[in-house]
């Protein structure tokens, strides 16, 4: 999963995962900035780099399970490390600061570690399906970009080797897909629509439908006057009750007519099916609100074209 | 005690507005709009964006990635400038005037190590940003000087930028690499050579040949980067300066801030104004379980409908109301002011003076 910052990847990412457990799937979300409100999503406590589970699987429908954990550079390297025989030197490395100093020299090097833990988890095969809420737009190239570039920097060794392997695991459309989040607003679509092309043309990922999260859903009765609404019910209105349905029926229909634009731009600009999801008329995603995502998200999928 | 000062008070007396938060809360646009009507007040200012998007850049005449301000014209009695922060080439002049000696400035700017530390090296742009800063704030053809800050999740990311930069050119790896290998330090450089042997073995022999170059090109420098990193410092905290931190009113955005506030409070630098970008607008004084149960009652009619869609702006405006109040109460005494979600998208100069009508 990758977006601009803001667009709501996370809630995405836990949305996708959702969806998942319905259809039977095991899933495991990576988290890889830090502290997000993943866990609060599901109704549990924050994460750490241990693996948690959100939502238990089981049940009368046979729902899949959803864990999530947290992976940083300096575990990563630690893992790394010790995978490789090099356990002694690997915390000096990690306290003495000196993986900033070989991050620096080796670009990327952070990002493979990460992305090569991601590939592991992969290939142990426990969950039917990884989701990596990677970094923000702009990183996110970089991000995915970083086995290429390392391939150039670090010829030989085992990093070079790690590099083969996530390279191989990215552009292996079969197992891996990027899909990108927006929010149909103009500066979102641009910057999504250009990290689109990025993507494929600099690192060869297959990307995934689109993701517009956002979207105002339709009410009926928002061209309607209020007064004449109320009356078509035989009712009246309150003092001040018909400016402010009237206000709030326009804004929200100024803002449909905006995303409708947006939509439309997005789809003549890149040719990708878009999954849409709804505003939620809320501050805080929970467990309700995400069961809610969920299902359009399953419905919006039943509605893709078979791919080809 | 004088009440705290507004924002609009800010923008006409202070020398530096730094605009903080985390990604995606608008503060591209609100740097911008400062430093517009500071212009309009008839300062000579200038906005230092990190990455605008592209029509915002356009309209701040920002053709492509530019390091030195650009004039933009307008009907204003000040003066507006803008640059895009090219965090490369700041860096650059950084070393170039604080090289002991032309050559060595070039033999740093041509280490494929150093290179790779303005692309690669976390803090780095945050460490740059409050570089610019820096020097532009010494020039006397401005009067304030505006900047956006880099998405950083952490605060104390771009606070400790330029320290810990500093720290990292001076590093117990580079005194080891570079020691002359006698005494107890003969000892520590064997040590030094086996962790280097190792590391060598994880990455190639050729990074670690780099690097050495690199931390002996730059022997005799760490001391002008330190002074300069404790000169950049005691800037954000000087009176002149006005950290203004920028948020939206959804629940995580505001617990970053939250977060964010605590920790520049705690390295000694108070928020002096708190922005809330995107506040969904109020309709009505009536309470969303109202108009909730009311287009339940109503159910597929118009104006079950319009309830609904009633229903669903007051409660997301009440909500967003309890999360930045909780956030007005972290940053007390200093104001809080709310721009409204507008009916459209901010990416010119009317835009952006229809969010100053809002702002000041």
């Amino acid at each position: 999963m990758a977006g601009k910052g803001g667009v709501g990847k996370t809630v995405v990412s836990a949305t996708l995962a959702r969806a998942a457990a319905r259809v039977g799937l095991s899933t495991l979300v990576i988290e890889v900035e830090g502290k997000s409100g993943l866990a609060t999503m599901f109704g549990q406590p924050a994460l750490d780099y241990d693996e948690v589970v959100l939502s238990a699987g089981g049940g009368p429908t046979g729902e899949g399970e959803v864990r999530a954990r947290t992976l940083t550079p300096d575990d990563a390297l630690l893992d790394y490390l010790r995978d490789h025989g090099l356990s002694r030197i690997s915390k000096r490395l990690v306290s003495s600061g000196a993986l900033d100093v070989v991050a620096t020299a080796a670009p990327g090097i952070k990002d493979i570690l990460i992305l090569g833990k991601v590939k592991q988890l992969e290939r142990k095969g426990d969950v039917d399906l990884l989701v990596l809420d990677a970094p923000a737009a702009g990183h996110a190239i970089t991000f995915l970009q970083a086995a290429r570039a390392l391939l150039d920097t670090a010829r030989v060794g085992p990093i070079n080797a790690q590099a083969k392997d996530v390279l191989a695991m990215l552009t292996d459309h079969a197992r891996c897909r990027v899909v990108l989040v927006t929010l149909p607003e103009e500066t979102p679509v641009n910057e999504l629509v250009e990290t689109a092309f990025n993507l494929e043309d600099r690192v060869g990922v297959g990307l995934g439908p689109v993701v517009v999260n956002g979207l105002y859903d339709h009410v009926p009765g928002l061209d309607v006057a209020p007064i004449a609404a109320a009356k078509a019910v035989g009712t009246t209105l309150r003092r001040g009750e018909a400016s402010a349905l009237g206000e709030a029926a326009a804004f929200r229909d100024d803002r449909m007519k905006l995303q409708v634009e947006q939509l439309a731009r997005l789809a003549d600009q890149l040719p990708l099916p878009q999954l849409r999801l709804p505003f939620v008329f809320t501050t805080e995603i929970g467990p309700e609100e995400l069961d809610l995502l969920a299902d359009r998200l399953l419905s919006e999928i039943a509605a893709l074209p078979e791919p080809v | 005690m004088a009440p705290a000062p507004s924002l609009r008070e800010l923008v006409a007396q202070r020398r530096i507005l730094v605009c903080c938060g985390s990604g995606g809360v608008g503060k591209t646009t609100t740097a911008a709009v400062l430093a517009l009507e500071a212009a309009r007040m008839g300062r000579r200012a200038v906005v230092v964006t990190i990455d605008p998007a592209k029509r915002l850049a356009d309209a701040l005449g920002l053709d492509g990635l530019t390091g030195t301000p650009t004039k933009i014209e307008g009907d204003w009695p000040g003066e507006l400038w803008a640059l895009m922060l090219d965090t490369k080439s700041t860096f650059d002049d950084l070393v170039v005037a604080n090289a002991t000696t032309p050559e060595q400035g070039t033999r740093i700017l041509d280490n494929r190590f150093y290179r790779n530390i303005s692309g690669a090296l976390s803090g780095t742009q945050e460490y740059m940003a409050m570089e610019k800063l820096y020097e532009l704030h010494q020039r006397t053809d401005f009067d304030v000087v505006v900047v956006d800050t880099p998405p950083t999740r952490n605060a104390l990311d771009f606070i400790d930028a330029p320290r810990r930069l500093s720290r990292f050119l001076d590093h117990r790896l580079f005194r080891m690499i570079t020691a002359p290998g006698r005494g107890v330090m003969k000892a520590v450089n064997v040590a030094a050579q086996t962790f280097l042997r190792t590391v060598a073995k994880v990455v190639g022999a050729e990074v670690i040949d780099d690097v050495v170059a690199f931390f002996q090109a730059f022997e005799g420098m760490e001391e002008g980067f330190r002074e300069r990193a404790d000169a950049v410092l005691q800037l954000l905290s000087d009176e002149d300066t006005a950290f203004v931190l920028v948020a939206s009113p959804r629940r995580d955005t505001i617990d970053e801030a939250r977060y964010f506030a605590e920790k520049l409070a705690e390295a000694g630098i108070a928020v002096r104004s708190l922005v809330i970008n995107r506040m969904h607008p109020r309709f009505g004084d009536g309470r969303a379980e109202v108009a909730r149960e009311r287009a339940v009652t109503l159910e597929g009619t118009d104006l079950g409908g319009l309830y609904r869609n009633l229903a669903d702006f007051q409660l997301v405006a009440s909500r967003e109301e309890e999360h930045v109040a909780g956030l007005a109460d972290v940053v007390h005494p200093a104001p809080m002011v709310r721009v409204p979600f507008l009916s459209s998208d901010v990416h010119d100069l009317d835009g952006l003076a229809l969010v100053a009508a809002h702002l000041l």
